[in-house]
C-alpha cells in the first residue's frame, strides 16, 4: 500500500459562532455585554486516509462527525487547521484549482431522498456535473449516466424519472451514481445507510464494497452503527464532542477498547447474540457542544475519572502499535 | 460485479409521472378551482376579441355622440343601428364596449406589472437568500423600506412624478409589487438552501449561478407561483384605485376604474349604469383570479413537502 | 367468549392484557385499496414484553395505531377484534375509548413532540394526564408529576418542572413522553419505534428505565422497531411482520435462534454482526413489494429463493412449540437443532 495518504487533515478546527455586531461590542465595553456563544464543532483533529482503506467514523449526536465529513470534502470552511490532498495543502491553491481538485472527494448523503434535486430527472442529476466539467460531451451524457446506473444496479428506464418516483434504497443508488459520475477517488459517506432498511442496507454495503474493488475507491465511513462500522471499516476512529479519542484498527477496537467513552459504547449497544440485557447505561446526558466540560470532554460521565481528567485535555498517544487513545489512565 | 449486488427494479408508474401531470390532476380536481379557470379563459377571450365583438370602438372619439349620453341599458342610438346593451355613460360611450376594453386594460396592466415584478422579486430575493450577509441586508432593507410604505402613496407619487399612461402604471405597480415577491423569494431561498440537494451540487463543483438558476429556483417557484396569482388580483384593483382617483390612465382610454369613477356623481340620481357594471365586471375578474389562484396555494402547498 | 373468560378467571390462567385477532386496516386510495394491516393475530400477557419487528412498509406502527384507534380517513380498521383484558376496544364508543387510553394503555411514539406541545410547560402536561382521568387536585397532580420525572431518571425535577419541552434534548424529551405514559400506571404500553432517533449510549438508558419500569409495575409492552437487536436485548416475545401480515412470532430465544420464516432467516443473516467482516454481507435481494400490487399467495415470494407454485396461494399458519410462522417451504431445522440458513 501506498505510504502517502491520500486525504490528510492536520489540526483542523471548526468554530461556529455568533460574531459580535457593532452593538453588542459596545455593550461589552461598557461591562454589559452577552456572552460569546461559541461552539468548537471540531477541535484540533488529525485524520490520514490511505489509499484503498475504509476508515470508519464513530460518534453520538454533537461529536462533530458529519462537520468534520464536510470539511473534509470543502464544503465548510477550516476555522484552523490545513488540508492535504496527495499531499498538495488545498488552501494554499487558488479557488479554482481547489475546486478542481476537491472533485476527487465526493459524499455520500444520510438521507437519500432529500440528496436529490425534486425537479430534476434522474438522468440530469447524474450527468449534469461531468458534462458542466468537461468530462463528458453533452451528446453522450445519456450514454455516460445509463452506464453509472447500471453499474449501481439501476435500469436505464430511471433516466427520465423524478426522484420521487423512487424507493429510499434506489435514491440511495441514484446518489452513489452522481458521486461517481465524477470519478472520484475519495468517497465520504456520512450516515450513508442510516436511513435504510436493514435489508436495503445490506445491498447498499455490499455495492459499497464491490465498488471499492472494482474503482479502487477509499472511503471515509463517517456511522454511529458500530455494528456496521465493524463489518466494512479497516481502521475506527472515535469521537466525542469534537475531538477524536480513540483510534485503532477494526478487530483491535472492538476486542480491547481502551478509552471508557468506547468501552461505555460497545457495551451499550443491543447485540443480536445477547438476549434479556442487562443494560448498563452510562450516566448523564451528553454535554452540550456550547458548554463542554473542561479538560477531558468526557469527564463528567466517566466512572475512573479521577482529578487530573477535569483540568488537564489528555493527549492521544500510541499505546498499542497502530492503537491511539487519549485518556489520562495510560499513563 | 454479482447479480445480487446489482439488483433493484426501478418503481413502474402508470405512465411516466412528471409534476406538471400530477399538478393538472390535481388542480382539475377542485370544481370550484375550474369554474374559476374557465371564468377567467372567457374574461380573457372577451378581452382578446374586444375589437371584434365590441358593438362600438370607445376610443375613436369620432364615433361617440353626445345625444346618447346616459341613455338607459337596452335602448338604441338615434339611428337604430345599436342596441346599448347596458347603457351609455356621459360621454355617449357604449358600456358594454367601453368594459370589454376596459377588461383588456386592467388584465394587460395586472399581468404585465406581475410578471416584471414577479421576475425582478424572484432575481432580487434568491441571491438575496442564497448570498446571505451583507448582500442580503442591502437587498432586503430596500424590500422593508418599500413595504413599509402604503402601496397606494407609492403609486401616487410616482404616477404624480411621471403622468399617466398604461407603461408608466405599470411601473408604478411594480414598484410597488417587488418586494412582496422578494421576501418571498427570499424566505424560500433560506429554506432550500439548507437541504441536502443543495449541498451536492456545491460539492459536485458547479457554479453558484448555476446552482441558483438551475437547483434554487425551481424549488423556490411553488410559493411564488402562488403569491403572483394573488397579486394579480390586487393589481388589477390598485390600477382600479388609482384610475379611480384620476392619476391611472387617460380619460380617453378608460379602464374599468376610470369608468366606475365617471359614473360615480350619477348613482344617486338613477344612472346607475354607468358605474355599475363596468363594478360588476370588475367584480368577476377579481373572483375568478382569487379562485384559481386559492386552490394553486392548496395544491401548491403539499406538493413542496414532496 | 364470556364463558371462556369466565372460566379461565376461575381457574386462574392469566388472562392475556391484550389479545388481537384478525386485525385488518384498510386505505381506500385513487389508484385501489391498499390493506397495510392484514389479519394479525398475537396477544401478550401481563408483564410480558412483545417485539414487533418489520422494515418500512410492514404496516408494524399502523398495528400500533390501529389497536389504540388512532387510524383517519382515509384508513379505517375494517375487521378484526381487539380484545383489551376482555373487552373488545372496537366496539366502545370514543368516549369509552378515551376513558381507557392514557390511562390503562398508553402510546409513545418515535418523535416525542408528537407527544409534548411545544407551548406548554411540562408540568402542566403531566397534570394534565393525570387530572383527565381522575380527580386531583393540583398539589396532589404537581407532586405525582415530580415523582414521574424522578422515576425515569431525570435529575433536578422541581426545575425540570417549569421548562418548556424546548429546553430539553431528544433524549430528555422521550424521558418525558414515557413519564406521561407512566402516569397512571397503564396496563398496556405501546411503544413505536420510541428510540430510534437517539443515539445509542441515551437508548441504553431510556431501554434501562423500561426494563425496570415493567418488572416493578408488571406493565405489558409492545415494542415497535425495525432493529432486531433490541428486541434480541428488551424483549420477551417477537412477531415478524412483512407487508402488513405476520410472518413468524414465539419467543424471542425461538425465533432469533430457529428462525423458520425465510424472510426472519434473511434479516437475521444481514445483520453485519452475523457476517463475516469485510465479506459481502447475506442480502435479500428485490425491495418490499408495493401494497397495491401484493403478489397473490405469499407476499414474500418474489424475493424468497425457497418459493415454488404453491406459494400462490396463502401459506397456512404452522405452529410449533409455542413458534408460529406462515410458510409452505420453512427453514428446516438440522439435526443439532439449528436453522439452516
Amino acid at each position: 500500500m501506498n505510504h502517502l495518504p491520500l486525504l490528510e487533515l492536520r489540526g483542523v478546527s471548526k468554530r461556529f459562532g455568533t460574531s459580535q455586531d457593532v452593538v453588542a461590542r459596545i455593550a461589552k465595553v461598557f461591562g454589559v455585554g452577552l456572552p460569546d456563544h461559541t461552539v468548537y464543532a471540531v477541535d484540533d483533529v488529525n485524520v490520514s486516509v490511505f489509499p484503498g482503506e475504509i476508515v470508519g467514523l464513530v460518534g453520538e449526536s454533537g461529536c462533530g462527525k458529519s462537520t468534520l465529513g464536510r470539511m473534509a470534502v470543502g464544503l465548510y470552511g477550516m476555522t484552523a487547521g490545513q488540508r492535504f490532498w496527495k499531499s498538495e495543502q488545498l488552501e494554499k491553491l487558488d479557488p479554482a484549482s481547489r475546486r478542481q481538485k476537491q472533485l476527487g472527494m465526493q459524499l455520500i448523503f444520510q438521507d437519500p431522498v432529500s440528496s436529490l434535486n425534486p425537479r430534476m430527472r434522474v438522468r440530469d442529476i447524474v450527468g449534469e456535473a461531468p458534462v458542466v466539467h468537461g468530462m463528458v460531451a453533452a451528446a453522450e451524457k445519456n450514454a455516460y449516466v445509463e452506464e453509472l446506473l447500471q453499474r449501481v444496479g439501476l435500469n436505464a428506464d430511471a433516466l427520465p424519472r423524478y426522484a420521487h418516483q423512487f424507493s429510499g434504497g434506489q435514491c440511495a443508488r441514484i446518489g452513489i451514481a452522481r458521486a461517481l459520475a465524477l470519478k472520484p477517488e475519495l468517497l465520504v459517506c456520512d450516515e450513508a445507510v442510516a436511513a435504510l432498511d436493514v435489508s436495503i442496507q445490506a445491498q447498499v454495503l455490499n455495492l459499497f464494497m464491490a465498488l471499492r474493488a472494482e474503482l479502487n475507491l477509499t472511503y471515509l465511513f463517517i456511522s454511529h452503527d458500530l455494528g456496521v462500522v465493524r463489518h466494512v471499516a479497516d481502521r475506527v476512529l472515535i469521537m466525542y464532542l469534537g475531538r477524536i479519542i480513540e483510534s485503532a484498527p477494526t478487530p483491535a477496537l472492538f476486542s480491547s477498547a481502551n478509552h471508557p467513552y468506547t468501552q461505555a459504547l460497545l457495551a451499550a449497544a443491543p447485540r443480536l447474540e445477547v438476549r434479556k440485557m442487562v443494560f448498563t447505561p452510562v450516566k448523564g446526558e451528553i454535554p452540550s457542544p456550547l458548554h463542554p466540560p473542561t479538560g477531558c470532554h468526557f469527564h463528567p460521565r466517566c466512572p475512573h475519572a479521577f482529578h487530573r481528567c477535569k483540568v488537564e485535555i489528555p493527549t492521544f498517544r500510541e499505546i498499542a502499535p497502530s492503537h491511539f487513545s487519549a485518556c489520562h489512565l495510560n499513563d | 460485479m454479482s447479480e445480487d449486488a446489482r439488483n433493484a427494479q426501478v418503481v413502474s408508474s402508470p405512465a411516466l409521472e412528471t409534476p406538471m401531470r400530477t399538478f393538472y390532476r390535481n388542480f382539475f380536481s377542485s370544481r370550484v378551482a375550474t369554474i374559476g379557470l374557465v371564468g377567467l379563459a372567457l374574461i380573457f377571450l372577451a378581452a382578446l376579441l374586444a375589437p371584434v365583438i365590441a358593438p362600438q370602438n370607445p376610443y375613436d372619439l369620432a364615433t361617440l355622440d353626445i345625444m346618447h349620453s346616459r341613455l338607459q341599458p337596452g335602448e338604441r342610438s338615434l339611428d337604430g343601428q345599436l342596441i346599448f346593451v347596458l347603457g351609455t355613460d356621459e360621454q355617449g360611450r357604449d358600456m358594454l364596449s367601453a368594459i370589454l376594453y376596459g377588461i383588456r386594460i386592467s388584465i394587460i396592466v395586472g399581468f404585465a406589472s406581475t410578471t416584471i415584478a414577479l421576475a425582478l422579486g424572484l432575481l432580487a430575493g434568491l441571491i438575496a437568500g442564497y448570498a446571505g450577509g451583507r448582500v442580503d441586508s442591502l437587498i432586503m432593507r430596500a424590500a422593508d423600506i418599500q413595504l413599509s410604505f402604503p402601496p397606494i402613496l407609492i403609486a401616487l407619487i410616482l404616477l404624480a412624478l411621471t403622468g399617466p399612461g398604461v407603461s408608466k402604471i405599470i411601473v408604478a405597480l411594480v414598484a410597488v409589487q417587488w418586494a412582496y415577491y422578494a421576501r418571498t423569494a427570499r424566505s424560500a431561498a433560506l429554506v432550500e438552501r439548507e437541504k441536502p440537494y443543495m449541498e451536492a451540487a456545491v460539492i459536485l463543483g458547479l457554479s453558484p449561478l448555476r446552482i441558483i438558476a438551475r437547483h434554487l429556483l425551481p424549488n423556490c417557484m411553488p410559493p411564488l407561483v402562488v403569491v403572483a396569482a394573488l397579486q394579480v388580483a390586487s393589481a388589477i384593483s390598485l390600477e382600479a384605485t388609482l384610475s379611480f382617483l384620476g392619476l391611472g390612465l387617460p380619460v380617453t382610454e378608460p379602464s374599468l376604474g376610470l369608468l366606475i369613477a365617471n359614473g360615480f356623481q350619477y348613482l344617486l340620481s338613477g344612472k346607475y349604469w354607468i358605474s355599475f357594471y363596468p363594478g360588476i365586471a370588475l367584480l368577476l375578474t377579481i373572483v375568478a383570479i382569487n379562485l384559481v389562484a386559492d386552490h394553486l396555494r392548496d395544491i401548491l402547498n403539499p406538493q413542496l413537502a414532496k | 367468549m364470556a364463558s371462556d373468560h369466565e372460566s379461565a378467571l376461575a381457574s386462574n390462567v392469566p388472562r392475556p392484557t391484550l389479545e388481537v385477532q384478525n386485525l385488518t386496516t384498510e386505505f381506500v386510495t385513487r389508484s385501489g385499496i391498499a390493506k397495510p394491516v392484514r389479519g394479525v393475530n398475537f396477544s401478550v400477557m401481563p408483564g410480558q414484553i412483545m417485539g414487533l419487528v418489520g422494515e418500512s412498509g410492514s404496516g408494524k406502527s399502523l398495528t400500533g395505531y390501529s389497536i389504540m384507534g388512532l387510524v383517519d380517513h382515509p384508513g379505517v380498521v375494517t375487521c378484526g377484534r381487539v380484545l383489551f383484558k376482555g373487552v373488545d376496544l372496537r366496539g366502545l364508543n370514543s368516549a369509552q375509548r378515551r376513558a381507557i387510553r392514557g390511562d390503562r394503555i398508553a402510546m409513545i411514539f418515535q418523535d416525542p413532540m408528537m407527544t409534548l406541545n411545544p407551548v406548554l410547560r411540562i408540568d402542566t402536561q403531566i397534570m394534565e394526564v393525570v387530572s383527565a382521568h381522575y380527580p386531583v387536585d393540583r398539589q396532589t397532580a404537581r407532586a405525582m408529576a415530580r415523582s414521574a420525572l424522578v422515576q425515569v431518571g431525570i435529575a433536578s425535577p422541581d426545575e425540570r418542572l417549569s421548562a418548556y419541552p424546548h429546553q430539553f434534548s431528544g433524549g430528555m424529551r422521550q424521558r418525558i413522553a414515557i413519564a406521561i405514559a407512566l402516569i397512571n400506571k397503564p396496563d398496556l404500553i405501546i411503544c413505536d419505534e420510541p428510540t430510534t432517533a437517539l443515539d445509542v449510549t441515551i437508548q441504553a438508558q431510556i431501554l434501562f428505565e423500561m426494563q425496570k419500569l415493567c418488572r416493578e409495575a408488571g406493565t405489558s409492552l409492545i415494542w415497535i422497531t425495525h432493529d432486531l437487536s433490541v428486541v434480541a436485548g428488551l424483549a420477551d416475545t417477537v412477531c415478524v411482520m412483512y407487508a402488513g401480515e405476520i410472518v413468524e412470532s414465539g419467543t424471542v430465544q425461538q425465533v432469533l435462534a430457529l428462525p423458520r420464516h425465510p424472510y426472519t432467516s434473511g434479516l437475521i443473516a444481514c445483520a453485519p454482526s452475523r457476517n463475516k467482516p469485510g465479506a459481502p454481507l447475506r442480502q435479500i435481494n428485490g425491495s418490499t413489494p408495493s401494497l397495491l400490487a401484493l403478489p397473490s399467495g405469499c407476499a414474500f415470494r418474489n424475493r424468497c429463493d425457497r418459493a415454488s407454485d404453491i406459494c400462490h396461494t396463502p401459506p397456512p399458519t404452522v405452529d410449533e412449540g409455542g413458534q408460529s410462522f406462515r410458510c409452505f417451504h420453512p427453514m428446516p431445522i438440522n439435526k443439532f437443532n439449528e436453522s439452516v440458513g
